[in-house]
Formats: structure tokens, sequence, C-alpha cells
């Protein structure tokens, strides 16, 4: 095994980290020794399990030796896949003129490949007459120059047909529902301009079925891209400059995005949930994120809120209508309606979440989240993550 | 249409050629008898192999032959190939299941990184350049290629920094931002270690190295054949060569560029990327991929033309369409400098301008189709033996290759590429193009003249291998189109269960393995079988030059040729010439000599001296891998120490090993020809070489130029130059231009040559003065943007004129190098009215430096004034 390297250690990242002198997430610090912290005693978690039976990486078997304590793969904890990721599963119609198109060219390159090989079998041991004909530059002409010319030509008029059918038209009046995404080391803000400025949300896209979608996208960081192969293909979000895609979801379903620009250690967990609902759904839902969260309703949830602040956790989110309104990472409004915590790395339940906040390092070694099993008690953690939950 | 008849000799007799008689050979080629009188005197042969001996021992080291270079360079190669394949393993390792742990995310992305840059930068471009090496004297019928120790300086530059770059993953400084090497990503904010200096420097360096040994190619082709070998008889593999040796030479200085400006932002600070000041992170992207696109024809134009070199001998049968194969190879040169927005698809360029580069895109797969034809044609005319090891390589070659063309046809949809793009898909396809198109015909051609360098290897591990990789192949790469479409992107270390992704990861990780065997295979067969020697003869009945025997001087005498096939048209040939019975058959200096012929047809102009061993350019190579490792490392003294020497071992070399001046004066090479052993002037060959040098050079700025005027594009009106900022007055670039000019002519008016008077002195005092003048224009532009407050840390703006003016700085500053390089040969008396080489490419390397100061002042001042 090696050292991790740079875990949070980016100068511009562990400034704004909370408890950066006792905190795990120092540049070039050992994984091993990292881990040893944050399941020693003093802030670990007692039984090694949180609160909906899930395992908090790293945490809670500190009397074992630490080289066995980091040899768990952290990924075992990796989400299983949901909602489908296939450029050959559209949802939406420009999905599916790309797969048609898709389809088309597999058709013909088969069959281009197909000829190339019967004459190739027929220039090495087919009848004499059928060689002898083969064999002279008529064969390059035509099959070399006039062949291709004529079948490429076709292909790119079709290609180019299919491109510009990707832009549908807009009835008069109509404007598509804007939604800026913006790509950051390693994860998704979402917003709904349209809506006013709270609607804000991350790692996760909704958008209403049949209604023209336009995509704003760019970059909090580095270059990353945007790819939602069952609605459309990807665009690039680069820094300093904004892209649009105008996209539409014609059936209501769960669906998987993920960036394919290589952004840094963490590139691989960096995907997204994407739901395509009724308009009447999805206007709730952005309702819904609109609002202030509500007070606590019982000391456990206000003991969790509690412990957010003192944390500090908001030095890098924001919770709607409580003060802390930072966009350094994902907006926590309503992270309990959500599908997947950790841009995607694992399914969203109240185990996860404290496992989430007590092992981010070891689940998504790298990312700009530290592990807090050393600096949160086990109660305050539960407490925590259960308020977070309850953000719905 | 030819039989496939053989005749006595075992050599094939195509039906269009005449019987071999010397009858018909004498009204074929003009020569009725060979030109030098047989039996040849005793001693030849000896004082020729004297003269080209390797030094005994260790000292072999110093020796710079071809025969010794070539074999070591493809050696190395394909040691990286091994080392590169060994990751590719590591990474189908990590990637066999979901959720693996094999490699943490941190090592994998070095790991991902380095089997792209070694197997692009390490392996492909030196193992086709080394087989060049080793081809291309034989080939064309020459004893050496023209500067053997500049070849010998960039395979030890190479070799030495290339396995520093590749330690580097071990002690984990390896780059890990992709081959590709995006900023911001890679920028001093997002990626602090030395990890991206590493690339930026090390590749950087490497890449001077290829472009040392594609200059020594380009001029080896263009002035060292046979007589008699016109452009139109020049073997199908020299075409491929020498096209891909321009390549070189015009796409490499594109990836330089930027490795430079980048090195600079992440340095000094100055912003060529940044947005918020000015840059773009598309400027990257453009210039990485106006050099990328075309290495990937770099790669495959060479083993198109080994194929094109196979395919008739294994038939017996001329290439059919040969002229048109040729229009094919420099074809795709041309379009494939018209293709790097191929990469960017997804960037949100305007549709416009994508569907021209589609256009692009689609019509670069005619030529390729063209070759595939030309072999097919060739296949039905002559009859391959199927059974042969180079025969299955070319057939899995074809095959492979077209699936791999076919799936690039669909990526040069843009609808399409917007779902492949950057997906397993992609994987797919740049596997199969690069593994069939690329490592198929090398392995081919491997055991294809295997003979000429050192014995035959053997058929039954070359079929084992090749069934081994061919399955491999296909086992690995096909399954990665489906992976990629149904959503796995590149350069992910893992992939969450539940997606369909785990059987055809299965079965890539399998294929993968199957092909490292047939690697291993390969591995085993040189081990057991290859001896380096020329003892292999000539197995396949080949028609060209290189089935002629012969030793580390090439042919013992050089004959004129009057075919594409000599060795078929003139069975005698090979006895002839290893007799000494044809031009130049020993050594009239006592020196290792080649002969120098015309560019295009190939008429013997004078007998070149070539270098021998030494240690000038070993020293040379070590010392400037030290200076740039040590640059990475950010030890400037020790690295400012290590380029001194390197520059002081060149200086060495230079003078003690070039512009010797006439030797014996006149040397009859046989049939009456008597040759100059020196001139001066645009038939020598290192007048070549600095003209190819300047295609080089050219191209960089040319880079630079395009920065700028990109830059200018992506800032909206009125911020470029930043507001606020007013450019110098344009008078300052007037007085520059004068400064550039008198350079220039001064030297031109001064020039030594036959019949000048005034003795040495008018030449040196314009030596001087060129030297004044030059600094002076370069220190008066300087002055201009300075006074004028442009500053290269603020904006992008200052950045592109001070790298454009750095660039010319660093021109004469090597011109100050040359022009008191000059003198001080001319006070020794080395340079007069005859011996005047050294002082013709000074004045060259000056009037380049001149004119290259005269468009930038032209571009720096002019453009802002237009605006």
């Amino acid at each position: 095994m090696r050292t991790v390297r740079d875990i949070g250690g980016k100068g511009r990242a562990s400034a704004r980290l909370p408890f950066r002198g006792r905190l795990s997430p120092r540049r070039g610090l050992p994984f091993r020794e990292r881990v040893g912290e944050a399941a020693s005693p003093s802030g670990g978690l007692r039984g090694g399990r949180v609160p909906g039976g899930r395992r908090a990486p790293g945490g809670g078997r500190g009397d074992e030796a630490p080289a066995s304590r980091w040899a768990v793969p952290p990924l075992l904890l990796l989400a299983a896949c949901e909602g489908t990721q296939s450029a050959f599963a559209p949802h939406g119609i420009q999905a599916e003129r790309i797969a048609t198109l898709g389809w088309v060219l597999f058709a013909v390159c088969g069959a281009v490949l197909a000829l190339v090989l019967g004459l190739a079998a027929i220039a090495l041991r087919g009848p004499g007459r059928w060689r002898a004909a083969l064999a002279g530059r008529r064969t390059v002409l035509l099959g070399g120059i006039a062949f291709p010319v004529v079948a490429l030509a076709l292909l790119l008029a079709y290609g180019l047909g299919v491109s510009r059918a990707l832009v549908l038209p807009l009835a008069p009046g109509e404007a598509p529902l804007r939604i800026e995404v913006i790509g950051r080391q390693y994860w998704w803000e979402v917003r709904y301009p349209d809506a006013g400025e709270g609607a804000v949300t991350a790692n996760e896209l909704r958008l209403p079925v049949g209604r023209e979608v336009e995509l704003h996208v760019s970059s909090g960081d580095v270059i990353h891209s945007i790819w939602i192969p069952a609605l459309h293909g990807k665009i690039d979000m680069i820094p300093g400059r904004v892209n649009r895609q105008r996209l539409r979801a014609d059936r209501p379903g769960r669906l998987r995005g993920q960036c394919t620009e290589f952004c840094g250690t963490q590139h691989a967990l960096m995907a997204f949930d994407v739901v395509a609902e009724e308009p009447a759904a999805f206007e709730a839902w952005l309702a819904r994120q609109r609002a202030a969260v509500p007070e606590p309703a019982t000391p456990a949830l206000a003991r969790g809120r509690q412990v957010f602040g003192e944390a500090g956790c908001g030095a890098c989110h924001a919770v709607r209508g409580t003060g802390w309104n930072a966009r350094l990472a994902p907006d926590l409004s309503r992270v309990g309606s959500r599908l997947t915590l950790g841009a995607g790395a694992l399914a969203n339940d109240r185990g996860a979440m404290a496992g989430w906040i007590a092992g981010a390092q070891d689940i998504k070694p790298g990312n700009f989240m530290p592990s807090y099993a050393r600096a949160l008690a086990g109660a305050d953690l539960v407490a925590v993550a259960g308020w977070l939950e309850s953000l719905r | 249409m030819s039989s496939a008849s053989t005749d006595a000799a075992g050599f094939p007799r195509p039906g269009a050629a005449a019987p071999a008689t010397a009858a018909g050979h004498a009204a074929r080629t003009g020569i009725a008898d060979t030109p030098n009188p047989l039996p040849r005197p005793p001693g030849e042969a000896e004082a020729l192999a004297r003269a080209w001996a390797f030094p005994r021992g260790w000292r072999v080291l110093s020796e710079v032959n071809n025969t010794l270079i070539g074999p070591l360079f493809l050696g190395t190669a394909l040691l990286f190939f091994l080392l590169a394949g060994v990751l590719g393993l590591l990474i189908r390792l990590q990637l066999v299941v979901p959720g693996n742990a094999l490699l943490d995310a941190a090592t994998y992305n070095q790991v991902f990184t380095m089997h792209g840059t070694v197997m692009m930068f390490l392996f492909a471009v030196p193992a086709v350049e080394a087989v060049g090496i080793i081809l291309m004297p034989s080939m064309l019928g020459t004893r050496e290629l023209p500067f053997p120790r500049l070849g010998a300086y960039a395979y030890y530059a190479y070799a030495v920094g290339g396995l520093v770059f590749f330690g580097s993953l071990f002690l984990g400084a390896a780059p890990d931002g992709g081959w590709f090497m995006y900023p911001p990503l890679t920028s001093r904010e997002h990626s602090p270690g030395i990890n991206t200096d590493m690339y930026l420097l090390g590749i950087g360096f490497i890449e001077i190295s290829a472009i040392a040994g594609a200059i020594e190619l380009t001029v080896g082709i263009l002035c060292n054949r046979a007589p008699g070998m016109t452009l139109g008889r020049i073997p199908i593999f020299a075409w491929a060569m020498l096209v891909f040796a321009v390549m070189v030479l015009v796409a490499f200085p594109a990836v330089i560029v930027a490795s430079l400006l980048l090195e600079l932002e992440r340095a000094l600070g100055w912003p060529f990327f940044r947005p918020e000041a000015g840059g773009d992170p598309l400027l990257w992207q453009h210039l990485f991929w106006f050099f990328g696109h075309p290495e990937v024809y770099i790669i495959f134009l060479p083993a198109a033309g080994m194929v094109s070199m196979m395919v008739p001998a294994m038939a017996r049968t001329p290439l059919v369409g040969h002229g048109l194969v040729v229009v094919a190879l420099v074809g795709t040169a041309f379009l494939s400098f018209g293709l790097w927005v191929h990469h960017m698809y997804a960037t949100g360029i305007p549709a416009l301008s994508l569907s021209f580069f589609a256009a692009a895109g689609s019509a670069v797969a005619i030529p390729s189709g063209l070759q595939i034809f030309a072999w097919i044609a060739t296949l039905a005319a002559g009859r391959l033996r199927l059974n042969e090891v180079p025969s299955l390589f070319v057939l899995g070659f074809l095959f492979i290759f077209t699936l791999g063309g076919l799936t690039g046809v669909m990526v040069a949809m843009t609808p399409f590429d917007w779902q492949a793009h950057d997906t397993y898909f992609i994987v797919a396809h740049l596997h199969y193009v690069l593994i069939g198109g690329m490592v198929f015909p090398l392995l081919g051609g491997l055991y294809y003249w295997a003979p000429t360098m050192g014995g035959r290897l053997s058929d039954r591990l070359g079929r084992w291998a090749f069934w081994l990789l061919f399955l491999g192949t296909n086992l690995a790469f096909f399954p990665m189109h489906l992976s990629g479409l149904i959503g796995m992107p590149r350069r992910i270390y893992t992939y969450p269960a539940g997606m369909g992704l785990e059987l055809p990861n299965l079965l890539s990780t399998l294929g993968a393995l199957c092909f490292g065997a047939g690697a291993a295979v390969v591995l085993a067969d040189f081990v057991l079988h290859y001896r380096p020697s020329r003892a292999g003869g000539s197995p396949w009945g080949a028609g060209t030059l290189e089935w002629l025997p012969g030793g580390n001087w090439g042919l013992r005498s050089i004959p004129r040729i009057a075919s594409r096939y000599p060795l078929w048209d003139r069975p005698a040939l090979a006895e002839e010439v290893e007799t000494g019975g044809h031009y130049l058959p020993g050594t009239a200096t006592g020196r290792r000599e080649s002969l120098v012929t015309s560019p295009t047809e190939a008429e013997p102009q004078y007998v070149g001296i070539v270098a021998g061993p030494g240690w000038a350019h070993v020293v040379a190579a070590l010392a400037t891998a030290a200076h740039f490792l040590l640059l990475t490392g950010s030890l400037y003294i020790p690295s400012l120490a290590a380029g001194v020497l390197a520059v002081a071992a060149m200086l060495w070399w230079l003078w003690h090993g070039t512009d010797h001046g006439p030797i014996v004066g006149r040397i009859a090479i046989g049939g009456g020809i008597v040759l100059p052993d020196y001139l001066s002037g645009p038939r020598n060959t290192s007048w070549w070489a600095m003209v190819v040098l300047m295609l080089a050079d050219a191209s960089v700025f040319a880079c630079l130029a395009g920065t700028y005027l990109f830059l200018w594009l992506v800032n909206a009106a009125g911020l470029w130059p930043p507001p606020g900022l007013v450019p110098p007055w344009a008078g300052w670039a007037a007085l520059s231009g004068l400064g550039w000019l008198g350079a220039a002519g001064v030297l031109w008016a001064a020039r030594p040559g036959p019949g000048r008077r005034g003795g040495p002195w008018p030449h040196r005092a314009a030596l001087l003065a060129a030297l004044a003048l030059l600094a002076g224009a370069l220190c008066l532009d300087l002055w201009a943007q300075w006074r004028a407050g442009v500053r290269p840390d603020a904006h992008a703006y200052g950045a592109t004129v001070f790298a454009l003016l750095a660039w010319q700085g660093f021109h004469v500053a090597t011109a100050a190098l040359m022009l008191l390089y000059t003198v001080a040969r001319s006070l020794v008396g080395r340079i007069d009215g005859v011996r005047r080489v050294t002082y013709d490419n000074t004045a060259l390397f000056c009037g380049y430096t001149a004119a290259q100061g005269v468009a930038g002042a032209a571009l720096l001042h002019g453009f802002p004034v237009l605006l």
C-alpha cells in the first residue's frame, strides 16, 4: 500500500477546513497515520457502528493494530448503481436521435468491415478470375477513393443533419428551463436561477418531463465535463466559460450522470443523480428547495444543529435560513432528501450520513471533506447526522 | 499481372521485369558493366572495415554507427513498451471488479498517466524512429545517415531521460494529470507537486531528442541515397519515414510550446491559461491537440510504410498503386494537421467549426482506405505466404486497424462523439488504431527484418505470439466499445456495480493478460534467438536494397539503381555489390565516407565524411538530461552547470568533428565519376540540416504567434491589450527591424568565397557587427515593451508578448554563441573561401533569427495598431 498524497492538501482547500491543526487532512500525512488518529479511543465511535447499521469506515476498531485498520477496502462501501447511465437507454429525444445515429454507424461500419475482410479473403485465396479482377490500380481507385468519398459524404451529411436536429425549435413564447450546473472537485452545484435565489441543490439534477431544459455549465476550479448519456452527449465545464446544452426528458425516471473529463484524484467518484419527474412533482420539489429549513423539532435535532455549527461545517456548507451560506461545499439545505451522498459515492440514509461525516477521506480519499471521526464524539456524530437527515 | 514463379536462385521474377541478364540490365539501367573493374585491389575491403570498425570493449559506448545505435534505440523503446505494458496490466487488474482496492486513487492516476505518456513518447515515436535509423541507410543504399553523432546524442538523451522519467513512478513523483495534462488541473494551484514539472520538462526534452532524430532522417532520406534512386523509386517505407520526420518537425514544437507556456505559468506566474487574467484553458488544448492528433499519424504512417514493404515481399509482387500510396502518405500528413478539434467536440466550439472538423475527420479516412485497398490489390496480384510470421502480423494488422479506423469514422460524427468522447469507447478505438496500426506492423517488421540485423527469429514462437496478441487485443478492447457506451468514462479508478460493467471489464482484463502473454513470448524469442550480426541472409526474397549483404559500413560498394525493386531486376546485384564492383568500393580518405546525392534525381554530389566514435556527444547527452531533470527538482545552480557542460561538449564536438574542409580533394568513385570530398552551400548536408531545423523553429514561432492571436480572439474587444495599457511606439519596432535586417545583411555582404578580396577581416568584422546588431535589436524590443508598462505576470497579453520575446532572445543567445564560435574558427584559419560551411550555417541561422525578429515585431507592434 502506498501513502495517499495530497489529501485535502491543496493549500487553498486546507485553509478553509475547520480544525486545521488537529484534523487529518494535512498534506502528505500517510493514510495509516490519519486513520490511526481517526480511530483513537478519545474521539472514535464506540462499538464501531453508527445508528443505521453501517460501519463507519476506519472508525471504531481502536483496539486493533493500525496496520489492519486501514486494510479495509473502503470502496466496498460504494453504492451499487441505481439509475441508468447508458447511451443505449435514451430517456429523451436528443439521446434517442444520437442512439439512432449510433446504430446506423454501427451497421454501415460493420458492412464496410465485412467488405474489406471479404475482399482480403478473395485476394488471398479466392478464385483466380476474382483475384485477377482485384489485382490492379482500379481496385485502389474504386475501393480506396471513390467508395470512401461517396460513403463518407453520405454519412457526414446524415451526421450533420442529426447534429442540427438536436437543438429543438422552441414554440413562440416558450422559454427553456434554465439550470446552472457548476462542476467542482469532486461534486456538482446545481442552481435553478429562474426559481429565485434559494433554489440550489447539489449532486442531483431534477427536471420536469416534457419541458425543454437548458443547462448552463461552468466550473469552479478545473475542467469537468457533464454527461447524462440517457439524455444527451457531454459538454465540458471550463473555467472562464459558460457552455450551454439543450435537452429534454421525455419519460420520468431515475438516471445517472458522471464527470467525464479527468479532474483530479477523485474524478472516478464524481457522479450525480438525475431525476426526471412530472411537472407538478418537479414544481413541488423546487418550491421545497427554496424554503428555509424548519427549526429542529426535537432536542436531539437541535443538538445536531448545534454540533454542525461548533464543528465548523458552516465554513464550507450552506443551510438555508440558518446563516450558514458558504458555497465551498455542497448546499445541505435538503440533503436528507437526496438519493446519494458524496457525489454518488453512497446511497443516502442516516447510517451512510454518519459514515460519510466520520470517514469521508476513507470513502473518497482526496476529496475536500475531512474525516470527522476523531473531531466528533460518537453521540455528536449521531446527532449531526440525524439533523442533516431530517432536512428533507 | 505477375506470376509467382521464382528463378533458380530463389528470387521472385515479376512478370513485368525483363529477363535478368546482363544485356537486359544494361538496356534498363544504362550500365554496361560494373563501374569499378573486378577483382578489386587487395586491402581495399580491409581498409573499409578498419575505417568503420567499432571501438573494443566498453569503449563501444562511444560508437555512433547506425548498426549499433539503431538496435539499441529500438531495444530501449521496446523496454519502455514492456514497462508501460505492465502499467496497462495494473490498470486492467484494478478494474477487473467494481470497487477494487488494488491501487488507490492517487496511485492509479499516476499509473494511467504514465501508461499513456510512456507509450506515446517513450515507446511509439522512438520505436518507429529507431526502425528508421536501422533500416534507412541500407534501404537507401548508403553507408550511413549524415549525422550519426546527432543520432547517438538523441539516443542517449532519450534513454537516460526516459529511464529517470519512468523511475519517478517509484518515488510517487510521476505525473498524475493524464498524458494530455490539461490546465488548470495541472496549474500550480491544483497540482503543486513536482509531478507535473516532471512531465513538462522530462517530456519536453525527450521531444527535443525526437526532433534531432527527425532532422537526421529528413536530411538522410533527401541527400543520402544510392545513385539513380529518384523520388519515384524511393521505397515506401523511406517515404513514410520522410513524412514522419517532417510531421515530427512541425507537430512536436506545438507540444514543446504548450509545455513551455505551462511551465512559465507554474514557475513564474505568467497567466497563459488563467481566465481571470486574460488567459484561457482551451489554449492548451488547441496547442496540445495540434500536436496530439498528428502524433497518431506520426506513429501510424511509418508502420503503414512497413506494411507496404512486407506485403510485396511476402506476396512476391510489386506494390500495386505505389504512386497512390505515396500520395496517401503525404495527404494524411496534410489532413492530420487540420483535425485537432476532433478531440475538442465537447468544449463548446461553435457548430459551424465542428462541421468543418467533422468533414476533415472523415476525409482523413480516405488515404488510409486507399492504402488498405492497395494492399488488397497487391495480395490479389501475388500470392501471400500465409504461414510466415510477418504475413500473419500483416493480416492481423489489416483486421484490427480497419476496425479501429471505422470506429474513428464513427467518432468523427459530432453527435455520436458527444456520447463516445472520454469513455471506454474511445479507449477501444485508440487501442485498435494504435495496436493494430502500429504494434502489429512493428512486431511483424521485427520478424521480417530480423535477418538483416541479427538472424531469423523462431517461426513457432512467432506464431504463438501472433495468436496470443491478436486474440488478446480483441478480447481486451472489443468489449470496451460496449462498456463505454453503457456509461464507463475513461480515467476512473473504480466503478460501481450494477451498471452492467462487470462482464465487459472482466473480459477486458482477461484479454489484457492474454496480450501480455503474447508480448512475453516475443521477448522470449528475442532473448533466445536474437544475436546481432548480418548473418540472417534474405529469407523472403524481397526486392529492396536492405537485403543486400553488408557490414557496419552498409554496402561494400553502392550500386546505381533503376527501379523500385532492384534485387528482382538483377539477382547478381548482391555479389557485385559485395565484391566491390559498384561505386565507392573502399575508403578514399581513410575515414568514414558516404555518398551524398541530389534530393530529387539522386545524382552523386560529393563524398561526405561522416562522424566516427567519440565521447563529446555522450557527455552532451548526459549533461542535457541532467540539466532538464535537475530543473524539474528546482535545483537551479546544478542545472545551470549541467547546461553549460552540455553546450561545451557540443562545441567541442563541432570544433573537432565538423567542417573538416577538403581532405584529398577529388575522389574517383568509379564509372568515370570524380567527386569532391567537400562542398559548401545548398549541396552540403549540414546546410540542409540547418534549413530543416528552421522548419521546426518556425513551427515553434507560429505556435507562439498563434497563442497571441488565439488569446486576442478569446478576449473581448478592448481587452487585448488590457485596458490602460498603451502598446509601445511603433517607431521602436522600425528601429529594431533595421537592426534585425542589418545583422542578416552584413553577414550576407561579407560572406567569404573564392576570389573575394580583403582576407579574413571583412567577414570577422561582419560576424561581430551582426552580434552587436542582434543584441541591440533584442534589447530595443524588450526595452520598448517594458517602458510601455507591459509585464509578463500581470495579464496574458504581457505573458504572450514576453514569451515571443523570450523565444527571440533564445535565438539571439544561440546566434551569439555561433557568431563567436565562427570568429574563433576564422582566427585559427579554419574559414576561408572554400572552407566555409560553418560560416554559411551561422549566417543562415542569423538570417532566420532576423526574419523571425521582423515577423515578431510586426505582430507585437503592428497588430495592436490595427485593432
